[in-house]
């Protein structure tokens, strides 16, 4: 090629094409998930701990099950969870969504501002709190209020927080389902997205400096990875091997844009730490046993000093984003009817139906018993107010906590509202 | 003419602006297909097609920082962030990198954008969903920052930033998005459709940017107030029955220094009204111009009247919010003042 041709396109080029990734199926359209390769229960294997990442680059490609369509409990991956167990998860579960309907429902009834629902992504935090130490801290998203619920946080308190009532235990500043309870390994929920998945491994990077045994489990959205906290705690968390676990919860949809848009060319949302060279592991996020079995084995490779793991767990968003949003807007209306990893509480129930642990009859009196609690637990929280009615945070509340000390200025304006 | 609200003047800017000029794309988070959570963009995805009209990761840094590319392209990108509390992660964009390319190259590189976001509260949004982050735009050289009041100023100004050569920040008052809202939380109001400012053009004009709007003529007092504060400032004056001038500045840099050195001039008193927090806030910028320009007419200090120095808080929204009564106190107060 001569120096004055070097530059100059060819005759025949093609002009550039823009691409935007567009989902299966949109709203009128048959649901469509022949695009999510679901291996056979069982199937994957499970390397030892101490694997080198670069030995498992295909798990970050397939996805760990453990419950097959019988509800057997089948392969390598099955974990040490007695029927006692597991019947407590089931319920555990069975409580977030009971709490799930009274609070969207209070809600819709105008008693709070806004709720955000966990619908068929039970399993996830739920498990997870299972397989967790109870020193070790989550750096959560709105979504996994199941890591509290199954540690037996109060439901009156964070019942109390939905309402931001005068017993809200974060006097009201906060967003309904913002919760935080440090005694419960619960970092402050943030409004601003993917800020958490860095300061988890800030934790744990410190729990290392210190010579602590605890860890830390960072956790967020599929749509949130594409944010630069995402990345910046990938290369931190490599970088310093890090004892934390990093979670993505894929629930297929950030609210109306469909993972597509946040994943683009590459596989899988897991895929993500093998450039960063962290062992990365995808798991069926609707099945409790897979869920807590993929959870202790990256939480033991945190503990024993063998660094960061990410995780990412395949589920569906069931429900709305937020009780501010209308699904049929942009999705086919049954979609959820048709996702193949089906409903967590339903293959738990089946699993332990098969092995004599449980019954229907069993299952419709834990019902409603949950039912009762979570209904006893909601009126002892509207005695202390809702958000319009009743006893509130006092507008003091407002400057309190700002600093550690109340400052001059803020003592004025505090002083100008007469409180 | 038509009766718009606020949220489909916004709209019809970009169709107006998009339908006249191949070169403006618009994107943002759940702004494809959808339309935006707050359905700014909706049906203009289906009128422009994907590549005019696209969903973006959740990056704020990400769509900022490709609209600076498309823009030093020679595209004109109006983008949206989802709230303007979630602007941050693209503040560095928007500061070291929007502001700056024209003086940087010396005019070899420019950036026509526009980045819309709603801002402001009193919609129980909690901390996250309420922020007015507007001074930490107008304290950056090289970016223009705009707050609408009402769908017919909305849509001519969005239409005129779309058009300026330079990167501009439209904050959009979420609160009267869909109205209706007259400054009181507590009482009935007009719907938008009921209020003159909703008869909005159906094709192209412009609201040029640097003009402020007297929306209230009066003697007394003057409170110079942007978005959602101008209608508070309106209902102020009626609760009070102080004859306050209410100035609408509706763009804050370019600023129209002479509309408020005009009204204060007349009417010797002076408040500034804003939702943001009070210290550093731009209302300190305001009160320093009068000072400066119109000191030996004053006949009381200067007054802000903003949201406290705190986050913002959700139960206590409306002890937060600088209503009618706080700002109808300060009001009482000025006029008392000697
Ligand atoms: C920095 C930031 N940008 C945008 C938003 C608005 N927003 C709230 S939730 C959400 C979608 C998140 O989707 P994903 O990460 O998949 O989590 P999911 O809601 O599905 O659990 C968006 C865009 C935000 N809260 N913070
Ligand atoms: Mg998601």
């Amino acid at each position: 090629m001569s120096s004055d041709e070097a530059g100059k396109a060819p005759a025949t080029i093609q002009p550039l094409k823009f691409h935007v990734p567009q989902p299966a199926s949109r709203p009128g359209e048959k649901p469509d998930f022949s695009d999510v390769v679901i291996p056979k229960a069982g199937s994957v294997a499970r390397p030892p701990v101490d694997v080198d990442p670069k030995d498992i680059r295909d798990l970050a490609y397939s996805i760990i099950r453990v419950l097959n369509r019988e509800g057997e409990a089948v392969g390598p991956w099955v974990p040490d969870l007695s029927p006692e167990d597991l019947v407590r998860g089931l319920r555990h579960m069975m409580t977030l969504r009971s709490f799930d309907a009274r609070m969207q429902m209070a809600q819709r009834q105008g008693k709070t501002s806004f709720y955000m629902q966990h619908t068929g992504e039970e399993a996830v935090s739920c498990a997870f709190r299972i397989a967790l130490g109870p020193h070790d801290m989550n750096f959560p998203t709105y979504r996994q209020a199941g890591l509290l619920i199954a540690h037996d946080y109060p439901l009156v308190d964070m019942m109390c927080q939905i309402y931001s009532n005068q017993r809200d235990p974060m006097k009201g500043r906060q967003l309904p389902v913002m919760y935080s309870s440090k005694e419960n390994g619960f970092f402050s929920i943030s409004g601003n997205l993917a800020t958490q998945f860095v300061q988890a491994v800030g934790w744990a990077m410190a729990s290392a400096i210190k010579n602590d045994t605890r860890i830390a489990a960072a956790w967020i959205g599929d749509g949130s990875t594409a944010e630069s906290d995402f990345h910046a705690a990938l290369v931190f968390a490599s970088t310093y091997k890090a004892p934390v676990v990093l979670n993505v919860v894929n629930n297929q949809w950030a609210i109306s844009t469909f993972q597509g848009i946040a994943r683009g060319g590459s596989g899988t949302f897991a895929a993500r730490g093998l450039g960063f060279g962290i062992p990365a592991l995808r798991v069926d996020g609707n099945d409790y046993l897979a869920v807590y079995a993929v959870a202790q084995w990256a939480i033991e490779r945190a503990r024993r000093n063998l660094g960061p793991t990410l995780v990412e767990y395949v589920t569906y968003r069931a429900g709305a984003h937020s009780t501010s949003d209308d699904p049929s807007a942009y999705r086919p209306k049954h979609e959820s009817d048709e996702w193949p990893l089906g409903d967590p509480l339903v293959r738990l129930k089946q699993h332990l139906i098969a092995i004599g642990a449980w019954s229907e009859e069993r299952h419709k009196q834990a019902e409603a018993e949950i039912l009762a609690t979570v209904i006893a637990a909601q009126k002892e929280a509207e005695s202390f107010g809702t958000l319009h009615s009743g006893g509130k945070p006092s507008a003091r509340d407002i400057f309190e906590d700002v600093y550690a000390e109340l400052p001059p200025h803020l003592r004025r304006q505090r002083q100008q509202i007469g409180v | 003419m038509p009766r718009m609200t606020m949220i489909e003047a916004i709209r019809s800017a970009m169709d107006v602006a998009m339908g006249r000029d191949d070169d403006v794309v618009v994107f943002g988070e759940d702004v494809g297909f959808f339309g935006g959570v707050f359905r700014c963009t909706h049906g203009l995805q289906q009128k422009y097609g994907v590549s005019r009209c696209f969903d973006a990761p959740i990056s704020e840094s990400g769509i900022v920082g490709t609209a600076i590319g498309m823009a030093a392209y020679g595209l004109k990108p109006c983008v949206e962030i989802q709230f303007a509390d979630y602007m941050y992660p693209a503040y560095d964009q928007i500061v070291s990198e929007a502001a700056r390319l024209r003086y940087r190259s010396a005019g070899d590189f420019t950036c026509p954008m526009v980045i819309r976001m709603p801002t402001g509260g009193g919609i129980f949004g909690g901390q996250t969903h309420s922020q007015s982050p507007e001074a930490l735009f107008t304290h950056v050289a090289g970016l223009k920052t705009i707050v609408p009041s009402n769908p017919y100023d909305a849509k001519g100004l969005l239409i005129a930033a779309i058009e300026d050569p330079d990167p501009v920040i439209f904050l959009e008052p979420k609160r009267l998005y869909n109205g209706p809202f007259d400054g009181h939380h507590d009482k009935p109001v007009t719907a938008w459709s009921k209020h003159a400012l909703s008869e909005v053009p159906e094709g192209h004009y412009t609201v040029p940017l640097g003009q402020a709007v007297t929306r209230r003529e009066g003697a007394a007092v003057s409170i110079i107030a942007y978005g959602t504060m101008v209608h508070v400032a309106l209902a102020a004056a009626e609760d009070t029955g102080i004859d306050a001038e209410v100035i609408d500045l509706r763009t804050l840099v370019p600023l129209d220094l002479e509309a408020i050195v005009a009204s204060v001039e007349k009417t010797g008193r002076c408040i500034v009204l804003h939702e943001a927090t009070l210290t550093s806030g731009f209302g300190g910028e305001l009160a320093a111009l009068v000072q400066e320009h119109c000191f030996y007419h004053l006949e009381a200090p200067v007054m802000r009247v903003t949201g406290w120095d705190t986050p913002y808080p959700h139960a206590q929204e409306w002890d937060y919010f600088p209503g009618p009564a706080r700002l109808g106190q300060a009001l009482r107060d000025i006029m008392e003042a000697r």
